[in-house]
Formats: structure tokens, C-alpha cells, sequence
């Protein structure tokens, strides 16, 4: 691995031993520091409310899960909204995206770069930019507050992350594999599910991890084309907007049920986030 | 079973049999490409043509043409000039800080100790938590002024403690949305490093290079591009905070913490002022996308450098 100490008089190991000691020690406690907010939240979650409230603040207690089963009764509803939200956007995404992906991948035309650029940009098209004629839409068509509605908006937000992650997945595969399946005379459709398909599971599945997490963390629809029926845990959390002190261990528990799925999905797609995230540009 | 003649194939020496329903490649991508039409462009020029009108929804009938007045409200109201200098002072300040400490952190990272790979692994956590659970645990279990636990740590070091979201609005904003991005920051520069030929830092070593010549002339230079993506992508994305805000601050004190997107929610659904919001969503659009051409322009600039 590479340092960025120097090595090059005689000096003294000892020193050199010293510096990196130090800088592992600063590392540590930058890291303990960004990490402490979840921390405390993870710890209040364990605590009784008034524990949680306290000050000083309560280190040490004895951990109840209280709070977990007060949290539930809104818990539930919300996390059927947000995996039906987050699963079906995703499945919807997939559904339009992959043999857009293929098609881009495999049969590149003069056009092709200019879609995948365009596709992309649609990405940058901010939610404000939309969300005024959407809600009036919405509201006509009687879309506001349902599941439908929500999905239709993720999947816009996924689309263009699906076609641009698989393509560049799909552009990994030898073009041999096709040209032998073609003397063979395969379809085109044959073609995606024998070939296309099997071969780019690993990206299909790092692509809707990242789909999956940015559904689920999705807020800004959430809040402005959802209300009761169809709120998903953003919306939970969000009302618990002005909790002064009152239900803190509540929210605390609310919240770490909350992000954990993400945390686990997210620790898992490092990899892969990287290249999501930078659209390839940094691998 | 489908069978479909291939338009442009790069390999068209065996054409496929022709039977049945025909389905080219160029069919594959029009339902995404109809998808994002109908869902991103439609509704874009609709805003763009609702902030031509006077139009607010508690009285729909009376929705006049007042051509660019929408926009010229938005720039010379000094309240509302206001909000568009909250937004670019909380996007470009997060992002300066983001780069500072994750290049910082990415730099530490980027040696050999125990427990490196899992630190790695939980330092992205804050970038994962949903930007409305950062909102509320930030502003009520630490920066409450009275049982928020940095008050306590005040007090600890002998300071007074503060009002962190009254008496600096914006500063505690911008630290929550820091602590939510330096981990995309930290990520991509760290694999920015990793990428770096061994053999040019040992050369420099031989050559007696300090380390900041090493990190002038050869780090830096190389990181460029991990730089640049992290720049363009976060600058695109702060441009469009919101839930952190909503959950925190609601814009105030005052119009102290409004950026664009959540002035564009108090005017859209809060005063039903259609008009207005739908200029300020232009101006977003049109701010983003000065960026996201020259993001795209570099990417395709940067991919043809590497011959891919």
C-alpha cells in the first residue's frame, strides 16, 4: 500500500514508526467523530425518553426496547410504502431500462452516444423543476397519495441510472459470445435473455442496490405527492419534525430501523456505489 | 419466438431470418426514451409555461400573461434575490468543505494500517442515512440549545452554550449537510488515489521529492479528475437540498436557510403561488444544467482519453 511519508535519507525508523502511529490515531478519531451522530441516535434508541432527554447525558443505562414497540404502530405503514415504492420502482426501471441498455450495448447506432447523454441528463433535471405541473397532474388524474404515483416518479428518478449502469455493464460482454449466437441464428430477443441477461446479473444486482437506496431515501416527492395513505418512512421521520424533547427515544428507534436496511445495502455496494454514483467517470 | 433484422449491427455478415413480428434494437429503447420524455420534459415545459402567468391556485380563473415578470420578482425582490444567494452560498460551501475534509480523509485513508478496510466501509454511513433522519436527530438530540449534546460539550470545554440553529442558521446547515457528503466526496477521491502507478511516487522518493512536492506534482495533478467529478456531482445535487432543511430549520430563521427548492415548496404548496414557483424552478433547471453540460462535456472528454 502506498504512504506518503517520505523514505529517502537514513532517517530513523523510529520516527517514521511514530508519524504513521499518529496519523492511524488521527484517522481513528475523525472517523469516531463523523460516526458519533449515528452513534447517539443508535444509543438513544435503547434508552427510556427521559434518559434520552437528560443532561448531562446518560452514557451508561440499561438498554430497553421500549421504544422499538412504540415506534411500530407508525413504523409499519410507512415500510410497506417504502419497499412497495422502492421494489416496484426499481422492478419498473429495470423493466424499461435493461433492453434499452441492451440495445444501446449491442447494436450501437450514430445516435446511440447522443440518447445515453441525453438519458443522463435527464438525471440533472432537478425535482423543482417538475413538481409544480406533476402535482397538478397528480391531482387531476387522482394519482396524489397513492403507491402508483410514487412509483411512477421513482422509477423516473432510476431510468436514467439503470439504462447508463447497464450499458456500461452490457458493454463488458466479448462481442464473440453474440457473433457465435448469430451464426447460430439467434433473435434479438434471444439475444437479450440467453445472452445479455445471464451474463450482467452481477451489474443488475449492484444497479438496484443503488436503485433500492435511492428510493428509499427519496424525499422531496415524498413529501410534496404523498400525505397518509401512500407516506413512506420519510414522511414518518419528517413528523417527527418538532418532537422537543418529548419523544426523542421514539424517534431514535423510528430512525435506526430507518436507515439500517440502507446502511446494510450501502456498506455491501461500496464498489459498485463508486461507479454508480460517478457514473464510470472515476472506477 | 421474434426474430428481428439487426439496423446498424457491428457485425452484419449473417442476417438474421426475417419471420413473424419484427422487433429491432431501435424499438428496445423507445419505451425508457418515451418514459423520461413524458415524465421529465413534458412537465419541464409546462413549468416553463406557468411562469409566463400570474396564476395562483386559490383563485384559478384569474391567471393573467405577465411575460417575464415571474422572473424579474424572483432577481430584483431583494428577498428573493436573497434566496438565490442562499442557494449557491449553502451548495458551494458544503462543497469546499466536503472536499477539504474527505481529501483530507482520503489521503489518510490511503495507507496501510489495522482496520483500514473497515473503516472505509463505515465512513460512508452518513452519506446513506435519509436526509430527513440527519435533519431531525441534528436538530433536536445535538444541536438543541438546552439537551442537544453539543451544548453539553460547550459547556464541558468552559464555553457558553449556543443556539446553534437560531444564532447560525446557515453554518449549522451547512455542517449537517457536510457530515451527509463528505463520505461521496471522500469515496470518489479516495479511488481517485488508488488508481496512482506505485512507481511514480517511488521514483519521486528517490529523487528526494518532500512530501508536499509528492502531493503537488504528482497527487494533485492525477487527482484532477476524481476532483472534478466530485465537484460537478455535488454541486448538481446541493443545488437541490431539501429534505435537510425541511427537517431542520423550515427555511428560517426568516429567509436565513431558503434555498430555491424550498422556497419553490412554500410558494407551490404552502401560498399556492404557482407562478412564482414555477420561475423559480426555471431558474434551477437552467442553473443545473449550466453545470451538468460542462460535467458531460468533460466525462465524454475524459472517456476518449482513455480510448474507451
Amino acid at each position: 500500500m502506498t504512504t506518503f511519508t517520505p523514505v529517502s535519507a537514513p532517517r530513523p525508523a523510529n520516527r517514521h514508526r511514530i508519524r504513521n502511529a499518529l496519523l492511524t490515531l488521527l484517522t481513528y478519531l475523525i472517523a469516531l467523530a463523523f460516526l458519533f451522530p449515528l452513534v447517539w441516535m443508535v444509543l438513544a434508541a435503547f434508552k427510556t425518553e427521559a434518559q434520552a432527554f437528560a443532561t448531562p447525558p446518560v452514557f451508561f443505562f440499561t438498554p430497553t426496547l421500549e421504544n422499538f414497540e412504540r415506534a411500530l404502530g407508525g413504523y409499519f405503514p410507512a415500510l410497506r410504502n417504502s419497499l412497495a415504492a422502492a421494489l416496484g420502482s426499481t422492478l419498473l426501471a429495470f423493466v424499461l431500462g435493461l433492453p434499452a441498455a441492451f440495445a444501446l450495448a449491442v447494436y450501437p447506432t450514430r445516435r446511440a452516444q447522443g440518447v445515453l447523454t441525453w438519458m443522463l441528463s435527464t438525471k440533472f433535471m432537478p425535482a423543482v423543476g417538475v413538481i409544480v405541473p406533476l402535482f397538478l397532474i397528480y391531482r387531476n388524474l387522482d394519482l396524489l397519495d397513492t403507491l402508483p404515483g410514487l412509483i411512477l416518479m421513482y422509477t423516473t428518478m432510476n431510468l436514467p441510472l439503470v439504462v447508463w449502469m447497464m450499458h456500461s455493464y452490457m458493454t463488458e460482454i466479448p462481442a464473440a459470445i453474440y457473433e457465435a449466437a448469430k451464426v447460430d441464428g439467434a433473435s434479438v430477443v434471444h439475444e437479450f435473455f440467453t445472452i445479455a441477461l445471464p451474463l450482467s446479473m452481477p451489474g443488475i444486482f449492484a444497479t438496484a442496490l443503488l436503485c433500492l437506496i435511492f428510493a428509499w431515501n427519496e424525499v422531496f416527492f415524498a413529501l410534496n405527492l404523498t400525505s397518509s395513505q401512500a407516506a413512506p418512512l420519510s414522511v414518518f421521520i419528517g413528523e417527527f419534525k418538532t418532537s422537543q424533547g418529548l419523544f426523542w427515544a421514539q424517534l431514535s428507534a423510528a430512525a435506526t430501523l430507518t436507515v439500517l436496511p440502507v446502511l446494510i445495502f450501502g456498506w455491501i455496494a461500496q464498489r459498485q456505489l463508486v461507479r454508480g454514483l460517478s457514473f464510470g467517470a472515476v472506477k | 419466438m421474434t426474430t428481428a433484422a439487426p439496423l446498424t449491427t457491428v457485425s452484419t455478415a449473417h442476417p438474421a431470418p426475417r419471420r413473424g413480428l419484427r422487433l429491432t434494437p431501435a424499438a428496445l429503447m423507445w419505451p425508457a426514451l418515451l418514459y423520461l420524455i413524458l415524465t421529465t420534459q413534458v412537465p419541464f415545459f409546462m413549468t416553463v409555461y406557468y411562469s409566463f402567468f400570474r396564476y395562483n391556485l386559490v383563485d384559478p380563473g384569474n391567471r393573467p400573461f405577465i411575460g417575464l415578470g415571474n422572473y424579474v420578482n424572483l432577481l430584483t425582490n431583494p428577498e428573493n434575490f436573497r434566496i438565490v444567494l442562499n442557494t449557491l452560498v449553502l451548495a458551494l460551501g458544503t462543497l469546499l468543505l466536503t472536499l477539504l475534509i474527505g481529501g483530507g480523509m482520503a489521503l489518510l485513508l490511503n495507507r496501510a494500517f489495522p482496520g483500514r478496510a473497515f473503516l472505509r466501509t463505515v465512513m460512508i454511513s452518513s452519506f446513506l442515512v435519509m436526509p430527513i433522519v440527519t435533519a431531525v436527530i441534528w436538530k433536536n438530540m445535538l444541536l438543541n440549545p438546552v439537551s442537544g449534546f453539543f451544548s453539553w460539550a460547550l459547556l464541558q470545554l468552559g464555553l457558553q452554550p449556543i443556539d446553534f440553529l437560531a444564532q447560525h442558521p446557515m453554518a449549522s446547515v451547512m455542517a449537517m449537510i457536510t457530515w451527509e457528503w463528505m463520505p461521496f466526496a471522500m469515496l470518489i477521491l479516495l479511488t481517485g488515489l488508488q488508481s496512482l502507478p506505485d512507481d511514480q511516487l517511488e521514483a519521486a522518493k528517490l529523487d528526494g521529492a518532500t512530501p508536499w512536492q509528492e502531493f503537488q506534482h504528482i497527487v494533485l495533478p492525477h487527482w484532477s479528475q476524481a476532483i472534478q467529478v466530485v465537484v460537478l456531482m455535488e454541486t448538481i445535487a446541493l443545488l437541490q437540498v431539501y429534505g435537510e432543511i425541511y427537517g431542520s430549520t423550515s427555511g428560517g430563521p426568516g429567509l436565513a436557510t431558503t434555498n430555491l427548492p424550498y422556497f419553490i415548496y412554500q410558494k407551490a404548496f404552502a401560498e399556492y403561488n404557482i407562478g412564482l414557483a414555477s420561475a423559480a424552478g426555471v431558474l434551477t433547471v437552467v442553473l443545473t444544467n449550466i453545470l451538468a453540460i460542462y460535467l458531460l462535456r468533460f466525462m465524454s472528454r475524459s472517456k476518449s482519453s482513455l480510448g474507451g
